[in-house]
């Protein structure tokens, strides 16, 4: 299921599909390891709904809704139940 | 024979490195800044195994060498030879978090591509082993071919094989490659081959100067211009731009293939040091993050710690403030005992020794508040504070890590200007430096309480109204603020599209002896950079009270009685004011202040408060010959009101006291500002530009208010 990443949910794991078309956008995200076929997963909003945190190659990642909703990602599956 | 030897030292920020280098030279470090930039340059040393010097330049922590942000350009700069200011590095210490070996590594093989001798500090190895990431080390410096040594900055003993790798005589260079596609190759090579060769027999190009190459291919076109005059390499550039026209051609998703395939070789290396692992995907830092950025316990925790903060700069620091205080007053009362009274002793008094005074008193605060913010940056808690409140900072264009400068900066804007160090770019740094004193500061609270009580004199009107005033006076700076700072976001880098990625690093217990060496170190540049200032103009603004002398006060001796001779004492220090150069730059001044209502009188209140906005009712409480008591206000404010001018109005009528208001909510008085501002931002350009845009809106609200106001048949 093709979103954009701000539209996940908690918990949501995904594969980055495509990213911004600002080439000084994307080349910032392509540096932190936010790759086409990179896999992250939604953590959380932040309490007044924006900016968004995700997880990605073992760290944790901050990022306006402005960006993510123009990273296109798509949903593997949804986990919210284990923990381990 | 034992040369000394260069390193600069690198790596992600939150890698430890600071810490690292911090532990490594301890207190024999020098910090200034680079030329032309907001950017702090630290550089320390120590003394090797062999008794030689070993020198450590800590460059700003950096995600790549494609350098995004002002204080990346410094370390991209540095290590390509491009800053006349300071050498390029012989050696280099990478510092990387053994926690987050992958990302680390992305911007490490940059650095070991660029062919230096290098040496590898592992650092939080404990970490990634409590994570169940065990990282093979002889591996891993196999693959890299550079020695890696094991670290833990929080921990001296550990450093030993570090320092010990440090003073070795030779060091392998890197023959790491990210082993791009050969079109890449071909395109780089073709940039490269341009260049100058700075060995002239050598016919491989120079690491230095591919990867100067690379960075010229991958730029974002609006930088590639910029880019190449840093580089100097005009024709480089051509070669550049049609080197992309063909790749573009061949291989359109090029861009990212450049980061990709370093990914993929940098995973597979993982992998290979790491092993699969068994990852414990939630870890403490999860569980903690659950409530500390949950939208109930988060904000009750964020208001927690932040009013504990911003309490201990405003109550703890007022205890040893006081004192300070009393211990100045003590000494000079034993000076005046001492020496014959003069000149001399009254330079020594009012000119010197309450200029150390008043530098002084600004230590409490400044250690206060270091000492938080160490703790929130070591803890990490730094980076979720940000991420609560961007979106409020955003909306006028300020990162979520300006907030907690701005805070500070109600109780004094020094410290919160100095707190600015926290904001990696630059340019957010700038225009929270710029704004930050527009934050009502606890020394425009006397000023603000003694005004609205002459606005509302006796009891007529509830002590909840006046606290109303009060709370819009501070609305009023606060709301400036936000507006200027959007003001100057949009038009001084209006093509800077700041981009907000922040890295949220698990929450780690604090290095007590980093952040106790962090609060000396501040409060030390302190002294040495703004303090020298801050002594020169208070004894600039002393001499402009004290002299000329007047002819009345050598009839000093014919006072008789206990009495009268307070009432002369003050009358006198009136008659000197008056006719001193204050006196006389007050009745210059008064024709540009009279539109706001200002009689001279209040214009050399205006000047003496250019020392700090409190010493204006001090100054006020001489003009008008009152015996200025602490404990109560109101006889001074009382003598305001009777006050006239020489129409028979009164000076002090509610107009002028709102139009003083709004002045000094907006104006820009407190040279102790302006030194550390000037410290900062390493120039006179930004506090001059400061204090000319501050003490012009203030000037203009406080004519709009008070040429309104006579318009509306108020006075």
């Amino acid at each position: 299921m093709t979103t954009s990443l701000s539209e996940l949910e908690s918990q949501d794991e995904a594969i980055i599909l495509a990213l911004p078309k600002d080439q000084r956008i994307a080349s910032r995200l392509c540096e932190m390891g936010l790759l086409p076929g990179t896999a992250i997963t939604y953590i959380r909003r932040a309490p007044l709904g924006d900016p968004i945190e995700i997880k990605l190659r073992g760290y944790r990642l901050s990022l306006r809704k402005e960006e993510a909703t123009c990273i296109m990602v798509k949903k593997i599956n949804s986990c919210t139940s284990n923990d381990s | 024979m034992n040369r000394s030897k260069y390193y600069a030292v690198v790596g992600n920020p939150n890698s430890g490195k600071t810490t690292l280098f911090n532990a490594l030279t301890g207190l024999r470090q020098k910090v200034g800044n680079y030329p032309g930039v907001t950017v702090e340059k630290k550089a320390g040393f120590f003394i090797g195994q062999h008794g030689e010097k070993i020198e450590l330049l800590d460059l700003p922590g950096s995600y790549s060498l494609s350098a995004h942000a002002p204080d990346e350009r410094v370390t991209r700069d540095v290590l390509l030879g491009l800053r006349n200011d300071t050498p390029r590095p012989e050696r280099i210490l990478c510092v990387i978090d053994a926690s987050h070996l992958e990302r680390n590594l992305y911007f490490i093989t940059q650095v070991l591509e660029l062919g230096l001798p290098t040496i590898v500090a592992l650092n939080m190895v404990d970490l990634a082993q409590a994570q169940g990431r065990r990282v093979n080390v002889e591996k891993l410096s196999q693959e890299l071919g550079v020695p890696v040594i094991p670290s833990q900055a929080t921990r001296k003993e550990t450093l030993l094989p570090l320092k010990l790798a440090l003073s070795r005589a030779e060091i392998e260079r890197s023959s790491w490659s990210p082993q791009l596609p050969a079109t890449l190759l071909r395109a780089i090579d073709g940039i490269a081959a341009i260049w100058p060769h700075h060995e002239e027999h050598s016919l491989e190009p120079d690491p230095l100067l591919r990867m100067k190459s690379l960075l010229l291919l991958a730029a974002p076109a609006e930088d590639m211009m910029l880019l190449a005059e840093e580089m100097n390499a005009g024709k480089a550039l051509n070669i550049a731009l049609a080197q992309r026209m063909m790749l573009d051609r061949d291989l359109p998703s090029w861009r990212e293939v450049l980061v990709a395939r370093r990914y993929e070789r940098i995973t597979t290396l993982c992998q290979a040091v790491q092993g699969e692992g068994k990852m414990t995907s939630y870890s403490t830092t999860h569980y903690l993050d659950e409530i500390l950025t949950h939208p109930c316990w988060g904000w009750l925790a964020f208001l927690g710690i932040m009013g504990l903060m911003f309490l201990s700069i405003f109550v703890i620091a007022s205890y040893p403030m006081s004192w300070i205080e009393t211990l100045f007053e003590l000494s000079s009362d034993f000076i005046k005992e001492l020496m014959p009274s003069g000149d001399l002793r009254d330079l020594f008094v009012d000119g010197i020794l309450a200029g150390i005074g008043g530098v002084v008193t600004f230590l409490p605060q400044i250690l206060i508040l270091f000492f938080f913010i160490g703790l929130l940056e070591e803890t990490g808690y730094m980076a979720r504070a940000a991420f609560l409140m961007d979106r409020v900072m955003n909306k006028v264009g300020l990162h979520g890590k300006s907030f907690i400068p701005l805070l500070s900066s109600y109780a004094c804007a020094i410290p919160g200007i100095m707190a600015t160090r926290t904001i990696e770019n630059s340019n957010d740094r700038l225009v929270t430096i710029l704004v930050a004193p527009l934050m009502s500061c606890s020394a425009r609270l006397p000023v603000y309480t003694l005004m609205i009580t002459a606005l509302f004199p006796g009891n007529s009107i509830s002590i909840w109204f006046k606290g109303t005033i009060m709370m819009g006076l501070y609305l009023l700076g606060t709301l400036a603020a936000l507006a200027f700072a959007w003001l100057f976001k949009t038009t001084m880098f209006p093509g800077e599209h700041s981009i907000f990625l922040m890295e949220l690093p698990p929450y780690r217990m604090p290095s007590m002896s980093h952040i106790l060496l962090q609060m000396i170190q501040r409060a030390s540049l302190f002294l040495k950079r703004a303090g020298t200032v801050i002594l020169g103009i208070s004894i600039l603004l002393w001499f402009l009270v004290s002299f000329p002398k007047s002819s009345s006060s050598s009839s000093r001796e014919s006072s008789k009685s206990h009495f009268y001779e307070e009432v002369t004492v003050t009358s006198q220090k009136a008659d000197q004011l008056e006719h001193s150069y204050a006196g006389y730059l007050g009745h210059l001044i008064e024709p540009i202040i009279a539109p706001l209502g200002f009689d001279w009188k209040i214009g050399i209140g205006l000047i003496a408060a250019q020392a700090a906005r409190e010493v204006f009712i001090s100054t006020l409480a001489i003009i008008y010959h009152v015996q200025h008591d602490e404990e109560n206000p109101s006889s001074l404010s009382t003598t305001l009101l009777k006050e006239t001018r020489s129409t028979g109005a009164p000076v002090y009528t509610p107009l002028t006291c709102l139009s003083i208001l709004i002045f000094f909510v907006l104006s820009m008085q407190c040279m102790s500002t302006l030194a550390v501002v000037r410290r900062e931002t390493n120039s006179l350009r930004w506090p001059l530009f400061q204090f000319c845009y501050m003490s012009g809106a203030a000037y203009l609200a406080s004519l709009l208010v008070y040429q309104g106001g006579m318009l509306l048949g108020f006075h």
